[in-house]
């Protein structure tokens, strides 16, 4: 019998969970590996080739070095070890969620200041909540295209 | 005997290590966040515990995903402060206390908690930030912390995490185990992580305030009503990261007001009450219950 997934219905997130887990295995492995300093260095000299050097996916070795976190988390990717990525291009918290909603470093840390976004709309997918999939990207990125 | 004194909650968000690093605290952006402290700093000069058990989550530091252990009890004599990729924080290493740590173990384990023992382990921000928070700046090298602190992790990374309930029974475990430890210790129980945040995805950045509020309500008026809260509800009101909250609890179950068997004793006195957004991507939030018993 399916395990109860209830969190699969919340808008812009994946919960990493052990089906996740399995398919991230290797990428965040890798990503463990940059907390050390010789293999930040080594990663930086040369991307590909050290990415080369761990059993990933050619899709999850795109998306590193595509430094596009939402597409490293639908390939297995968690955030807290993303953030090692992050860390070794120079990166915070911060900057490294705010690349991930389409809005710049300054829209993102503004929507901070002001509260934080709401979770109005964006509980349940097929709400009309910023969050949404139909709304994406955000910011200033999102209405050139309109 | 031993005994739990009082409970402090507070978030664990890294940017508040780096601001305080970086001597921004100061900084309009950063000074009502530390301005929320400073009763906390003045209230752990006046009752100095013996020893601190700092409930907490490492965040893919110490355990990569070789090894995810839902419940950690670190019993070493010392834990150096990780390097989470930015380099270690300029903070003084943490003391343990192994014999504490050790029956509490022992313990917990014989209440049917089956924990992991870990004699080795660096600790991260999810740590260090509280220490920093309650007990102000220390010099790495000549610096201190007040007293020993036995590191307790909770897996908060991978789903799924350990529920309310359960980490809530885990806090009634944990004070009867430091209930019966025979030194006369003065013990206070930390729940840290939280309070609601999304780090990923196009909905990283939710807050939610009123949510945040009424959980801290309901954690400190009707805590086994609170435990209950599934995680679907924490993930959708409070964001993905805010599951962490379940950490709070554990903390929580360890006052003498919370008793499975009928009766506690009177209900917790709240000292400070803090809350404020944002820190980061983050709500902060902060509690201090003396116990009454």
């Amino acid at each position: 019998m399916a395990l109860d997934k209830p969190y699969k219905d919340v808008p812009g997130t994946i919960i990493f969970d052990a089906d996740q887990s399995r398919k991230g295995y290797w990428l965040n492995q890798f990503c463990t590996s940059l907390m050390k300093a010789e293999n930040r260095a080594r990663f930086k000299a040369d991307e590909r080739a050290y990415l080369d050097e761990w059993p990933m996916t050619e899709e999850q070795k795109l998306a590193v070095m595509a430094r596009d976190l939402n597409w490293c988390m639908r390939t297995g990717g968690n955030i807290y070890f993303l953030a090692r990525i992050g860390a070794t291009d120079g990166l915070s918290f911060q900057q490294m969620a705010g690349s991930m909603t389409g809005m710049t470093e300054a829209e993102y840390r503004d929507m901070m200041v002001k509260g934080g976004r709401s979770a109005e709309g964006n509980r349940y997918l097929g709400e009309d909540g910023d969050a949404q999939p139909h709304r994406q990207p955000q910011g200033a990125a999102g209405k050139k295209g309109n | 005997m031993a005994k739990i004194t009082a409970s402090v909650y507070t978030s664990h968000v890294p940017a508040i290590g780096v601001a305080l690093d970086l001597g921004k605290t100061q900084e309009p952006y950063w000074q009502p966040l530390f301005a929320g402290y400073e009763p906390s700093k003045q209230w752990m000069k006046d009752n100095k515990p013996d020893v601190i058990f700092l409930v907490y989550n490492d965040h893919a530091t110490a355990f990569s995903l070789e090894v995810i252990p839902t419940f950690a009890i670190g019993c070493a004599a010392e834990f150096e402060p990780a390097d989470e990729g930015w380099g270690p924080r300029p903070v003084p290493k943490v003391i343990g206390h192994p014999e504490l740590a050790s029956h509490i173990a022992q313990s917990v384990i014989q209440q049917d908690f089956d924990l992991t023992i870990v004699n080795k382990m660096p600790v991260d921000h999810g740590l260090t930030v509280p220490l920093s928070l309650m007990c102000g700046e220390q010099d790495p090298k000549t610096g201190a912390w007040p007293c020993p602190v036995i590191p307790f992790h909770v897996n908060v990374v991978q789903y799924p995490v350990p529920s309310g309930r359960r980490c809530f029974q885990l806090g009634q475990a944990i004070r009867k185990a430091v209930e019966s430890y025979d030194e006369p210790l003065k013990v206070q129980i930390w729940g840290t992580g939280g309070m609601s945040h999304q780090l990923q995805g196009a909905r990283a950045g939710l807050i939610n305030r009123e949510w945040d509020n009424a959980w801290l309500d309901q954690l400190i008026a009707d805590p086994k009503a609170c435990s209950e809260t599934p995680h679907i509800d924490y993930v959708r009101e409070a964001g993905s990261e805010g599951i962490e909250l379940v950490m709070w609890l554990i903390a929580r179950g360890a006052m003498s007001d919370v008793n499975a068997d009928g009766a506690g004793g009177a209900a917790p006195t709240v000292k400070h009450r803090f809350y404020h957004v944002p820190a980061s991507n983050t709500a902060v939030g902060h509690l201090i219950l003396e116990n009454n018993a």
